[in-house]
């Protein structure tokens, strides 16, 4: 069996990618992209935890299902948003989106 | 109705007619003189009923009608108002209320109710005549009174004035009627206030019967402050009249009666125009004519007579105020009668005879004769509203005169105008008549022979052979002053256009000329003397017993003398004949003898108060305290302070508030932030991956030193 110590690299590396994705893309859905990286780090995460711990305890699965709802959710408003955001603006572009700024 | 009930209700009619009129029927003239006549019918009723009553009890001296109520605590006591009808407040109630009424109808026809309104007239001027055209042509009748319901409302108040002044029961509610008739006559007086002389009329009757009001609520106050109460029945008892008698006052060695009676005294000087607070009684004529017959006769200088017969008992404690009461009562009595020889006005001659029989009614008190006074009182109250009532009559015909000649220079109410009115205003005439004998005293059948006789024969039978001097001499003197008047007026040929144009007034001035003459005759005869030679005893003398009901101890009936009677005789006989003589022929000032300057100008009085009070006021107020007080001292202090200051403030605000509150505290703090703010503003880029940046960075700094600090 694969030790568990494996799928939590994995799960650091898909965390550091999504991260980096946030941080360094400047497209708006490419940002998007990277933070849902990150929340399937945190569920791999979840599911490895409790393949690894008391079986009968089913809770990490349970938290790794509400993460996916929650990210289907934040995703698609998200998406609609930048949707929207193009439609007026016409660019996805993260730094363009200057309105309020100073 | 309970009488007792009646009397509280007697002065509530014409003070009710007043709110009416002032608050809702102002603009209604007839409406408002509706109320107010009403209001007086219903006194008068009232007042008829009660009296009617009163005669039926026996002694009522003794068992009075009387009821009160408490007023006012003072601490374990109260203070407690009342009415009272006794003998005196019954008789006196009498003639108010005829008089009182008479005078309200009067007023109807003299405001010239009915006629148009004046081409040019002004609220507080009399009115001026109106234009009307007939068969044709024009020309100018009377108009009416402007502010004629104003006038209802305020003889309506007066009338309530006096009203509670004679039903009071104490001195208290006594002063209030007193107050609210002196507040009246100071508005009527000055009624027609566009007139600079009615205004000054108007101030100096207020200011000068003030000065014996005020000494008078002194009185009042030491009264109460001996006795604790201020009820008639209460003090004048035996007990509280001995105390009051004993008690030395400490002033001029009076005992406390005799100063309470000298204050109280003072105060009736003021009301009823003694001298030396006579002054402003001749001035009240410029008021209109009704409010002299109703200040004069009927109430306010009644009032004053009034309330020193009412405190009688008291002043009689004390022999020194008596004999001060029968010097200024007999001086007043002459010295009045002096000055009305020389007057000219119609009015005038008249106020100045009120001076003179409210001095003989002084001076009956002041030697004892005590129903002599009241008896006169009431007999001059009605005669001499019969007078002005009369020379009102007269003053508007001749108005009527002015008004068809145009000829406004002619003042209608100068005897020297008149003349001849005797088959002009026939009624008017033999009212004035009548009353102008009662008050020379003709003898037998009028009623000022009957008074002024016993005042008279009081004053010798009692040993007051001064007194009755003096009195004789006025009486010869009014009698000589009253026939001048009348022979002025009525009788030769008329000395003008206007006098000739002069016409007899409406039958609502003539009814109460020809009422107030019935009792102007017949009054006297309630009263005449039992002993009186052939007369006496067919009508009993139904008012000496009566009124002497009101003392405790009755005054004892005079035996007959004949000096007295003679000379009332011959002065009231001899004055009026002497004053035909002289007077039938005089057409002008001129060939008037007695035209002396020095009776003329009233012995100068008003020029020396003017010199001694008037002139040092206005000295004090504009020279003392307005131009050196005020402005020099007081302004000059403020002066110093409004620049001083003014210094201070701006020395603060240069050094202090403008360097350290507003450019270091105020825009100091807000320069650091801005510049603050712009330091830190590039820290906000807008661009969420370089916060997000920031986070990580500062996430894993704090994470770095968590681990060394608390790990390792």
């Amino acid at each position: 069996m694969i030790p568990l110590s494996w799928y939590l690299i994995l799960s650091a590396a898909l965390f550091s990618i999504g991260l980096f994705g946030v941080l360094s893309r400047r497209n708006a859905v490419a940002i998007l992209l990277g933070i849902e990286l990150m929340l399937n780090s945190v569920n791999v995460n979840l599911a490895a935890f409790w393949r690894y711990g008391d079986v009968t305890n089913i809770a990490g699965q349970v938290f790794a299902v509400i993460v996916f709802a929650v990210a289907a959710a934040e995703v698609s408003v998200g998406l609609a948003l930048v949707i929207s955001v193009y439609r007026r603006r016409n660019t996805v572009i993260a730094d363009e989106l200057d309105l309020m700024k100073w | 109705m309970t009488t007792e009930t009646l009397i509280w209700l007697i002065p509530l009619p014409p003070a009710l007619a007043f709110f009416l009129i002032v608050l809702f029927t102002n603009k209604s003239k007839a409406l408002s003189h509706t109320i107010a006549v009403g209001a007086a019918l219903l006194s008068w009723l009232g007042s008829m009923i009660v009296f009617v009553r009163a005669l039926r009890v026996e002694k009522l001296g003794e068992h009075p009608f009387t009821s009160s109520i408490n007023w006012l605590p003072t601490g374990d006591t109260w203070l407690r108002v009342g009415v009272l009808i006794d003998p005196l407040s019954a008789a006196v109630l009498f003639f108010v209320a005829w008089t009182v009424l008479m005078i309200f109808l009067y007023s109807v026809g003299y405001h010239n109710f009915g006629q148009p309104a004046g081409d040019h007239d002004y609220a507080g001027l009399p009115p001026h005549g109106a234009t009307v055209e007939e068969h044709g042509h024009k020309h100018v009748v009377p108009s009416i009174e402007p502010m004629y319901s104003r006038f209802f409302a305020f003889i309506g108040l007066f009338a309530f004035g006096m009203f509670t002044l004679v039903v009071s029961d104490n001195l208290l509610t006594l002063f209030v009627g007193w107050e609210i008739m002196g507040l009246c006559s100071y508005l009527l007086i000055g009624f027609w206030y566009a007139k600079p002389s009615a205004r000054n009329a108007a101030v100096k009757a207020f200011m000068t019967t003030r000065v014996g009001d005020v000494v008078m609520l002194l009185g009042i106050a030491y009264l109460y402050s001996r006795t604790g109460t201020l009820t008639f029945r209460e003090i004048f008892t035996e007990s509280v009249l001995h105390t009051l008698a004993t008690i030395p006052s400490g002033v001029f060695g009076l005992s406390a009666a005799g100063l309470i009676g000298l204050l109280l005294f003072i105060g009736t000087v003021g009301k009823s125009a003694q001298f030396p607070l006579h002054v402003w009684l001749p001035d009240a004529m410029e008021g209109p004519t009704p409010v002299s017959a109703m200040i004069h006769a009927a109430t306010m200088v009644s009032a004053g007579v009034y309330m020193v017969i009412r405190m009688f008992p008291i002043i009689i404690l004390d022999e020194k105020t008596m004999a001060i009461v029968a010097f200024v009562g007999a001086f007043t009595a002459l010295f009045a009668a002096t000055i009305a020889v020389a007057q000219n006005d119609i009015k005038r001659v008249l106020a100045y005879s009120t001076i003179s029989q409210l001095g003989f009614m002084i001076a009956a008190l002041g030697i004892h004769a005590y129903v002599a006074a009241v008896f006169h009182l009431i007999t001059h109250a009605f005669f001499k509203a019969l007078l002005f009532l009369g020379s009102g009559s007269v003053i508007h015909g001749m108005e009527h005169g002015v008004l068809h000649t145009g000829n406004h220079e002619v003042d209608p109410q100068d005897m020297f105008n008149m003349g001849g009115l005797k088959n002009k205003m026939p009624i008017t005439f033999w009212t004035f008549l009548i009353g102008g004998f009662a008050l020379s005293g003709f003898p037998i059948i009028t009623a000022g022979f009957w008074s002024k006789d016993e005042i008279l024969a009081d004053a010798f039978g009692n040993g007051h052979v001064i007194v009755f001097g003096v009195l004789a001499f006025a009486a010869f003197l009014t009698a000589f002053y009253t026939m001048r008047q009348i022979t002025l007026t009525f009788l030769g040929e008329p000395r003008t256009k206007e006098a000739e144009h002069a016409q007899e007034t409406p039958w609502t001035m003539t009814t109460p000329l020809v009422i107030l003459a019935f009792f102007a005759v017949t009054y006297g005869w309630v009263g005449i003397p039992e002993h009186f030679p052939v007369l006496g005893g067919l009508i009993p003398n139904w008012f000496h017993g009566f009124i002497s009901g009101t003392l405790a101890e009755a005054p004892e009936t005079l035996a007959f003398n004949w000096i007295p009677l003679l000379t009332s005789l011959v002065v009231a006989l001899g004055g009026l004949y002497i004053g035909w003589l002289v007077y039938r022929n005089v057409n002008s000032p001129a060939e008037d003898r007695l035209q002396i300057g020095f009776l003329k100008n009233k012995y100068y009085f008003d020029e020396i108060y003017d010199y001694i009070f008037v002139k040092p006021a206005i000295w004090v107020s504009e020279i003392l305290v307005s131009a050196w007080m005020d402005k020099g001292l007081i302004d000059g202090i403020l002066h110093i302070f409004g620049p001083a200051t003014g210094g201070l403030g701006s020395f603060i605000r240069n050094k202090f508030d403008l360097p350290v509150i507003n450019r270091f505290f105020g825009d100091g703090s807000a320069d650091v932030t801005y510049w603050f703010g712009g330091k830190l503003r590039a820290v906000q880029t807008g661009r969420i991956q370089q916060y997000l940046m920031f986070a990580l960075v500062v996430f894993i700094a704090v994470g770095v030193a968590l681990y060394f600090f608390l790990l390792a």
